[in-house]
């Protein structure tokens, strides 16, 4: 009896463990990872910000300058929170209770883009200075 | 027996993932968050709550840029420091940059020591990374002062749209405020670790809770978190 309960409850153990890893969940005691993986995340940080510097330092303009920026931007902060935040291993709910709402602030930058387009026109036609 | 066995050792059942995952979390009538301590989540939401600030900073900031009709300043030209003879434009903020992702690298490693119950070298990691953020604060101190000499105000400024002074002092200062608070919370933190409170079980000053080592992960989310802002900022404000 004894056997066959120990048995069982390996296989369960197994089980879970095989499906906490298939399924890219935390392990049990805290965020556990590599130092290497947060070494390597580190160096792409570092490449990443002389990337942007540069784009400062070569002068680069217009839209390249722009989405550069904005690409670099953004592969950074994906790798912050991710990695360093420890985002990539929480479960689903968290991840879109915490990530979808700042999303919707495009939102909120799309209404400002109007009104400041409109404001500036304003001004434009009134307070311009003229000369 | 061994009934009693397969109860005490029983393994909770495996959660659903993907689209199911989520409603099977958020419908079950109990706790959204399953594998996240309380700590953890009001973190999070405290996080997420910041990020609307520092959202509208920027936004106010975006909406003066975009709707003045007096030409920007050049950040590039002004932040440019005089190194030789030469002006290397950015290059303090560039600096600031650095040593604000090698504080997070530090940062990270000493969570992962914390759950190791490495006491030293997560104490040793945790001033370092309090010790580059107290250097950055230092940094845009230099910086504040040298703008302030050279003229610019909230209300305007020697070389353009006089929102440059208002949305500067308010987005780097407002930053700065949590690199400061970040520094102070990395101490005390630390030397409750050095002390091994969270080995023997020693209560908190305030809630009289007895602490575990994910206090180390919940304070390094908060300086990530300030990283994350500058890496915003340091694109948005000065690079734009």
């Amino acid at each position: 009896m004894t056997n066959v309960a120990l048995e069982a409850q390996q296989h369960s153990v197994q089980a879970h463990v095989h499906d906490s890893l298939a399924s890219g969940t935390a392990h049990a005691k805290g965020q556990q990872h590599p130092i290497k993986l947060y070494l390597v995340v580190w160096g792409w940080l570092f490449v990443l910000s002389t990337c942007s510097y540069l784009v400062d330092y070569f002068g680069l303009q217009g839209h390249l300058r722009w989405s550069l920026i904005l690409l670099f931007m953004v592969l950074k902060a994906g790798l912050i929170v991710a990695v360093f935040m420890h985002m990539a291993w929480e479960r689903l709910a968290l991840i879109y209770a915490i990530l979808l709402p700042p999303a919707l602030v495009l939102v909120f930058v799309a209404i400002m883009v109007f009104e400041s387009d409109y404001t500036h026109l304003l001004r434009a036609v009134f307070f311009a200075q003229t000369s | 027996m061994a009934e009693t066995a397969l109860l005490n050792n029983v393994e909770p059942p495996a959660r659903a993932g993907g689209w199911r995952g989520i409603a099977a979390d958020w419908s079950s009538d109990q706790r959204a968050f399953k594998n996240v301590s309380w700590g953890k989540a009001m973190m999070w939401i405290f996080l997420l709550s910041d990020t609307f600030i520092f959202s509208c900073f920027l936004l106010s900031y975006m909406t003066a840029r975009m709707s003045t009709t007096v030409p920007w300043p050049n950040p590039s030209e002004v932040f440019a420091l005089r190194i030789g003879d030469k002006e290397v434009p950015l290059i303090l903020i560039a600096i600031m940059t650095f040593i604000l992702i090698s504080s997070s690298g530090t940062m990270a490693m000493a969570v992962n020591f914390g759950y190791r119950r490495d006491r030293v070298k997560t104490a040793a990691l945790m001033f370092a990374t309090a010790a580059f953020g107290a250097t950055f604060v230092g940094m845009q101190a230099f910086e504040w002062t040298k703008l302030i000499m050279e003229g610019v105000r909230p209300w305007g400024n020697p070389w353009g749209a006089a929102q440059f002074g208002a949305s500067f002092f308010m987005i780097t200062g407002f930053h700065g405020t949590h690199v400061t608070i970040g520094v102070i919370f990395l101490i005390a933190i630390a030397r409750k670790v050095l002390r091994g409170d969270f080995d023997v079980g020693t209560r908190g000053f305030f809630t009289s809770r007895k602490g575990n080592y994910e206090i180390v992960e919940i304070t390094g989310l908060y300086w990530h978190f300030v990283d994350l802002v500058w890496v915003f900022i340091f694109a948005l404000f000065y690079l734009w």
